[in-house]
C-alpha cells in the first residue's frame, strides 16, 4: 500500500517534468515468439526505473512502433519516432538488415540508436558508426563462445548447415575461421544453406549423412531448427555424431521441441530456471511476480536495454544525444546476466550468453553442463576491429 | 553419390511432392471454376496445421487430420458464400484483394488464438519411428505420404470424370457461361467447389504436421509454390498439377543433394519461367478457349473533366504548399505516398488499360531502387546522375523480361512476371558483392542540396507529379487507345494493323521505367535498399493499392495507394492487431466500393442526378 501511494506521489510529481521518451521499433509480428517476451522485460524495467523516481527526476516513457520487418518501413518508423513522437533516443529492431538500415539512419540524423538484438557483426563493425550501440552478444561473439568445445573435440570432418541470410552467412564463415586457428587440420566436408524459414528437411538431413561428418555446426533457428531436429532424430543423422547450434538453447527456440530435443548438443542459450546469481535471482522474481511466466532470452534483452538508455542518461545528466553517445562509451553496469561495459572502441557492450548441452528432462528440454560466457572474452583483438571500422 | 543416396533423395522428393500437390489441387480446382485467385489458400492451409495440432490433443492424431480439414473446409465454404460470392460481378481480380484482406486477417487470428511460438506437433502414431532402405533409415510417415499423393490424384480423377457433380465442374472449368446457360447451379457449384479447395488445403496442412511445425509464416510461403505447381501443371489440369509438384519436388531435392541448396531459393521460378516460356500454357494445360464475343467490356477510361484537372491542380498546389507549415513527419509519410503513388500508376499503366496483369511489378521498382544505391555507392557517382541513370536499369529489366511475358496472357502472363521478378529477387538476394546480399546496400543519401526533408519531398513531387502526368497522357494517346483496343478485342486491333504484342512490349518497359524512378526516389529517401523492396509482398502491396483505388479508373491507384500507405502507418500505431485492422478496412471497402475508391466520384455525381 504504502508503495502504491508512492508511486501514485511520484506520478504525480513528475507530471510536472517532461517525460523522456524512448523510441522502440521492432519486427513484432515477424518474429513474436521473441519480440513478445522482449516486450515484456521492457515494460518491467520502464516499471521499476519510475518507481524509483524515474531518470534525473523525469519519467521514462515508452513508445514502441511495429517496424514491419523492411528497412524501409522501419526507416519511416524511425522517422516518425524521432520527429512525431519526439523520442530522445531510438532503440530495437531484429533482423540485420533492418538494424543495418536504422543504425545508418540514426548516423544520418544524429540521434542514438540502442540496438538491442539484431546480431550481426557489421552494426559495430564494417558499418559501426557514433551513434550507433549494440547490446547483444554478436554472431562473431556466439560463434567463438562455442569454439574451445567444438576444438576439444578433435574431430576432423565437420558439416555446416545454415540459414541462407546474413546471419548464417556470418556465422559460418567465423565458425569456419576460429576453428581453423584452433584446430588447423580440420576439414568441411559438406555445407547447405537453406533458405531462411523453407528448410526441406529430409533431403538436407540425408545429404549431411551422405558425407559422413564426425560433427556438424548448424545456426538454424525457429521453424527450421524444428524441422531439422525432428527429421535428424528419425533418421539417425545425429546418432554418434558432435553437435554445434547457436541459440538453440534459447527458451524461445529450446522449448517447442519438447521431448524432441537432441541430447548432448552444444549451444548457446539461457538456462532461465537455473541460474542462481543474485543479479538473476532478483530479476527472476520481478519478472514472474509482474507477468506470471517465466523469462525468455528476449525478456533478458528487452530489460537490460531498457536499463542501459536510463543508466546512460543518468551518467550524462541529459538527454542530449552527444553527451549520451559519450556516457555509453565506456559504460559499465549490471544485467541478470551479469556486469557489462559498453566498450568504447567499438560500442559493442560485453553482455554473454551461456554456453551447455542439451538435455531432456520430464519432456521438456533444458540446458546441463553450462558455463556462463562473458562476452568480453570473445571479441576480436583491437586492431582488427580497429580496421573494421571507418570512424 | 551412393545408388542408395540417390533413391533415398528421390523418396524425399516424392514425399515433398505428395505435400505440394495436395494443396496444389485445390487451388487449382478453386481457380478453374471460379476465376479466383485465392491468395488465402496458404492460409487455410496454415489453419490446417494450428486446428490439426490443437485437435491432435484431443483426438489423437489420425482423427485430427479429417477433423481439421473438415473444419476448414466449413470455413471455406463460409468464405465463399458469404463473402466472395458478392464480388463475381466485380472488375477482374478484385476477388485477389478480398483473399488477401483475409490473409491478414487469418495471420493476425492464428496469432490471437495460438499465440505467437510455434507449434510442433505430435508424430503420427504407428508412424514414429524409420523403416530400413538398404541399410540407411527412412521416415515411415514419409512412405504414407508418398502413398497419399497418388490416391488422392485418383480420387479426385474418380469423384471429377464419374459423378454428376464432377461433370458439371469440368465443365464450368472450360466455360462457365455456357455451363450456366445450360441451368447448372452456380450458387451451389462455386461453394461445393471452393470447400472441396479448402478441404485439400487443412488436408495438406494437416498432414504436414509430423513433419514440420505449425508457423505463422506458413502461409505465404505455401501459396506462393502452390500457385507455381499449379501453372507448370497448366490451370485445370490435376495431373499437370501432379506431375509439376513432382518435377520441383524433385529438382529441390537434387539441389540439395548436389550440394546446390543456395540455388532452393529460387528454383521453383526458374523451373516456372522456363515451362511458360517453352510451353505457355503449363506442361499439360490446354489454350483457353478464345473469349466468346465482346466479353466483359470496360467501358473506355475517360479523359479528366475540366473540374478533375482543376482539383488535381489544386491538389498539387497545396502539397507544395505542406513544408512551409511543417518539417515534420508529415514530410516523410506524404514522400512515401507518392513515390508508391507513382509505383502503383506504373502498374496501372499495364495492368488496367493495356491489360496486362502483373504479379511482379516490384522488380522494376527494386532494380530502380539498386540501379541508384549502386551507382551512388559502388561507382560513386553523384546523386542527381544516380537518380537520373537509375531508372534505366528498370526499363532494361523490364525490356528483357517483357519481351517473354508479352507472348503470353492472363494468369499465365501474371506468374511470369511473378517468376522473373523472383529471379531478380534473387540475384540481388546473393550477391554479396554487388547489391549486398541479404543486407542490401546501405548508406543511400541525396545530395546536400536535397538533404533535407522538404527540399527532398519537393523533389519528389515534381518527379512523381511529372511522371504521373506523363503516364496519363500516353493513355490518351493514340498509343493509350491502341493498348487499350488490344486489350479489348485482339482479333479486331490485329485486323486494322495494329501490332499489338510490339505495343504491349512498348508498354510493359515504359511501366518498367517509370516504377524505377519509383524505386530511385525510394532508395534516397530512406538511405538503404534491401531484397525486399523487389520481393512478392512488394508487388502484392502494389496491386493492392491499384485495386483498393479501381482498376478502372484513372486516379484511383493515386488515391489507392495514398490510403494504403497511410493506413500502414496509422493502423501498426494504434493498435497490436494493425494486420487484421488493415484486412478488415480492406475488405469494407471491396464490399462497398467494389469499383475502387476511384469511382467513387462518378458513384457521388449519378446519386447527386438522382
Amino acid at each position: 500500500m504504502r508503495s502504491l501511494l508512492l508511486l501514485a506521489l511520484l506520478t504525480a510529481s513528475s507530471a510536472f517534468a517532461q517525460p523522456i521518451r524512448i523510441g522502440e521499433l521492432n519486427s513484432y509480428k515477424v518474429f513474436p515468439a521473441f519480440l513478445e517476451p522482449y516486450k515484456k522485460g521492457m515494460e518491467l524495467a520502464v516499471e521499476e526505473i519510475n518507481a524509483a523516481g524515474g531518470v534525473l527526476g523525469r519519467r521514462l516513457e515508452l513508445v514502441t512502433r511495429d517496424d514491419g520487418g523492411t528497412p524501409g518501413d522501419a526507416v519511416r518508423v524511425a522517422e516518425e519516432l524521432i520527429t512525431r513522437e519526439k523520442a530522445h533516443l531510438l532503440m530495437g529492431t531484429f533482423a540485420s538488415h533492418v538494424g543495418l538500415a536504422v543504425a545508418n539512419l540514426a548516423n544520418q540524423r544524429k540521434v542514438l540508436f540502442v540496438a538491442s538484438e539484431p546480431l550481426t557483426d557489421k552494426i559495430v563493425w564494417e558499418n559501426g558508426n557514433r551513434y550507433t550501440f549494440r547490446l547483444r552478444p554478436s554472431t562473431y561473439m556466439q560463434t567463438a563462445m562455442l569454439i574451445p568445445e567444438a576444438a576439444k573435440l578433435k574431430k576432423k570432418r565437420w558439416a555446416i548447415v545454415y540459414p541462407n541470410y546474413e546471419y548464417g552467412q556470418s556465422a559460418t564463415a567465423s565458425f569456419k575461421r576460429l576453428l581453423k586457428q584452433a584446430q588447423p587440420e580440420v576439414e568441411f566436408v559438406a555445407e547447405q544453406a537453406p533458405p531462411l524459414g523453407k528448410i526441406d528437411a529430409g533431403a538436407v538431413v540425408q545429404a549431411l549423412a551422405d558425407a559422413r561428418p564426425e560433427a556438424i555446426f548448424s545456426s538454424l533457428f525457429a521453424a527450421d531448427l524444428q524441422r531439422f531436429v525432428r527429421e535428424g532424430n528419425t533418421r539417425g543423422l545425429f546418432k554418434g555424431r558432435a553437435v554445434f547450434n547457436l541459440l538453440a538453447g534459447e527458451p524461445e527456440y529450446l522449448d517447442t521441441l519438447k521431448d524432441e530435443t537432441p541430447e548432448g548438443w552444444w549451444v548457446t542459450g539461457y538456462p532461465w530456471s537455473e541460474i542462481r546469481t543474485p543479479a538473476h535471482q532478483k530479476f527472476l522474481a520481478a519478472y514472474q511476480a509482474r507477468w506470471k511466466d517465466y523469462p525468455r532470452q528476449g525478456s533478458v534483452v528487452g530489460y537490460a536495454a531498457v536499463h542501459s538508455v536510463a543508466n546512460a542518461i543518468r551518467r550524462a545528466g541529459s538527454t542530449d544525444t552527444e553527451k549520451m553517445v559519450e556516457a555509453l562509451k565506456g559504460l559499465e553496469m549490471p544485467t541478470p546476466f551479469g556486469p557489462i561495459v559498453w566498450r568504447a572502441l567499438d560500442h559493442q557492450s560485453t553482455m554473454g550468453a551461456y554456453v551447455g548441452q542439451l538435455a531432456r528432462k520430464g519432456g521438456r528440454g533444458v540446458m546441463v553442463n553450462w558455463r556462463f560466457a562473458d562476452g568480453a572474452n570473445f571479441l576480436p583483438p583491437f586492431e582488427e576491429i580497429r580496421a573494421l571500422r571507418k570512424d | 553419390m551412393s545408388a542408395t543416396s540417390i533413391l533415398l533423395q528421390f523418396l524425399n522428393g516424392l514425399a515433398g511432392a505428395s505435400a505440394l500437390f495436395l494443396v496444389a489441387a485445390g487451388l487449382s480446382l478453386i481457380f478453374g471454376v471460379t476465376r479466383i485467385v485465392n491468395f488465402a489458400h496458404g492460409s487455410l492451409v496454415m489453419l490446417g496445421m494450428y486446428l490439426a495440432v490443437a485437435l491432435s490433443e484431443v483426438v489423437g492424431f489420425w482423427w485430427a487430420l479429417p477433423c481439421a480439414a473438415l473444419a476448414v473446409a466449413g470455413l471455406g465454404a463460409l468464405i465463399e458464400s458469404v463473402l466472395l460470392r458478392r464480388l463475381y460481378r466485380a472488375p477482374e481480380l478484385l476477388q485477389l484483394l478480398a483473399t488477401f484482406a483475409l490473409v491478414l486477417i487469418i495471420r493476425d487470428y492464428a496469432l490471437w488464438q495460438w499465440g505467437p511460438e510455434d507449434l510442433l506437433g505430435p508424430r503420427a502414431p504407428g508412424m514414429a519411428g524409420a523403416v530400413t532402405i538398404i541399410g540407411q533409415p527412412f521416415p515411415a510417415y514419409d512412405l504414407f505420404l508418398i502413398a497419399v499423393g497418388p490416391a488422392v490424384l485418383g480420387a479426385l480423377w474418380l469423384l471429377l470424370t464419374r459423378t454428376r457433380w464432377g461433370t458439371l465442374v469440368r465443365a464450368a472449368t472450360q466455360d462457365r457461361e455456357m455451363a450456366s446457360a445450360l441451368g447448372v447451379n452456380q450458387r451451389l457449384q462455386f461453394t461445393s467447389v471452393f470447400a472441396l479447395g479448402a478441404l485439400l488445403a487443412g488436408l495438406g496442412g494437416a498432414l504436414q504436421l509430423p513433419r514440420e511445425p505449425a508457423t505463422l509464416k506458413v502461409d505465404l510461403a505455401v501459396v506462393s509454390d502452390a500457385f507455381v505447381v499449379v501453372v507448370v501443371g497448366g490451370l485445370g489440369s490435376l495431373p499437370g498439377a501432379f506431375v509439376a509438384a513432382l518435377l520441383i519436388a524433385e529438382v529441390k531435392a537434387f539441389c540439395i543433394a548436389l550440394g546446390y541448396s543456395k540455388l532452393t531459393l529460387v528454383v521453383e521460378f526458374l523451373i516456372m519461367a522456363l515451362v511458360l516460356v517453352l510451353r505457355p500454357w503449363g506442361l499439360m494445360g490446354r489454350m483457353p478457349a478464345p473469349a466468346r464475343g465482346p466479353a466483359a467490356l470496360e467501358p473506355p477510361l475517360a479523359a479528366p473533366s475540366p473540374r478533375v484537372l482543376a482539383g488535381l491542380c489544386t491538389l498539387l498546389a497545396a502539397l507544395a504548399l505542406v513544408p512551409l507549415a511543417t518539417t515534420g513527419f508529415t514530410l516523410v509519410l506524404l514522400t512515401d505516398m507518392l513515390v508508391f503513388a507513382l509505383f502503383a500508376v506504373s502498374l496501372h499503366f499495364i495492368s488496367g488499360p493495356a491489360g496486362l496483369h502483373s504479379f511482379g511489378h516490384a522488380a522494376y521498382f527494386g532494380l530502380g531502387a539498386y540501379g541508384a544505391g549502386i551507382l551512388a555507392l559502388r561507382i560513386g557517382a553523384p546523386m542527381e546522375l544516380s537518380l537520373a541513370t537509375a531508372p534505366l536499369l528498370a526499363g532494361g529489366g523490364a525490356l528483357l523480361f517483357g519481351w517473354f511475358c508479352v507472348r503470353l496472357s492472363g494468369i499465365y502472363l501474371a506468374m511470369l512476371t511473378l517468376a522473373f521478378a523472383q529471379i531478380a529477387w534473387s540475384v540481388a538476394f546473393q550477391w554479396d558483392a554487388v547489391t549486398g546480399g541479404s543486407n542490401g546496400l546501405i548508406g543511400i543519401w541525396p545530395a546536400p542540396w536535397l538533404a533535407s526533408k522538404a527540399a527532398y519531398f519537393w523533389l519528389v513531387l515534381a518527379l512523381a507529379c511529372a511522371a504521373i502526368a506523363l503516364l496519363w497522357r500516353a493513355l490518351h494517346s493514340p498509343f493509350g487507345y491502341a493498348l487499350r483496343a488490344a486489350r479489348d478485342s485482339p482479333l479486331r486491333a490485329d485486323a486494322i494493323g495494329i501490332d499489338a504484342r510490339a505495343l504491349q512490349w512498348a508498354a510493359f518497359t515504359v511501366a518498367g521505367l517509370f516504377a524505377g524512378i519509383a524505386g530511385a526516389l525510394h532508395a534516397f529517401s530512406k538511405g538503404s535498399i534491401s531484397p525486399e523492396s523487389m520481393a512478392v509482398a512488394r508487388s502484392v502491396d502494389g496491386l493492392v493499392m491499384v485495386l483498393l483505388g479501381g482498376i478502372q479508373t484513372l486516379t484511383g491507384p493515386l488515391w489507392g495507394a495514398a490510403l494504403f500507405t497511410w493506413l500502414q502507418d496509422a493502423l501498426a500505431r494504434g493498435f497490436d492487431y494493425w494486420r487484421a485492422a488493415i484486412g478488415c478496412v480492406i475488405l469494407a471497402l471491396v464490399l462497398a466500393l467494389p469499383g475502387g475508391l476511384g469511382s467513387l466520384g462518378g458513384l457521388l455525381k449519378r446519386q447527386g442526378r438522382a
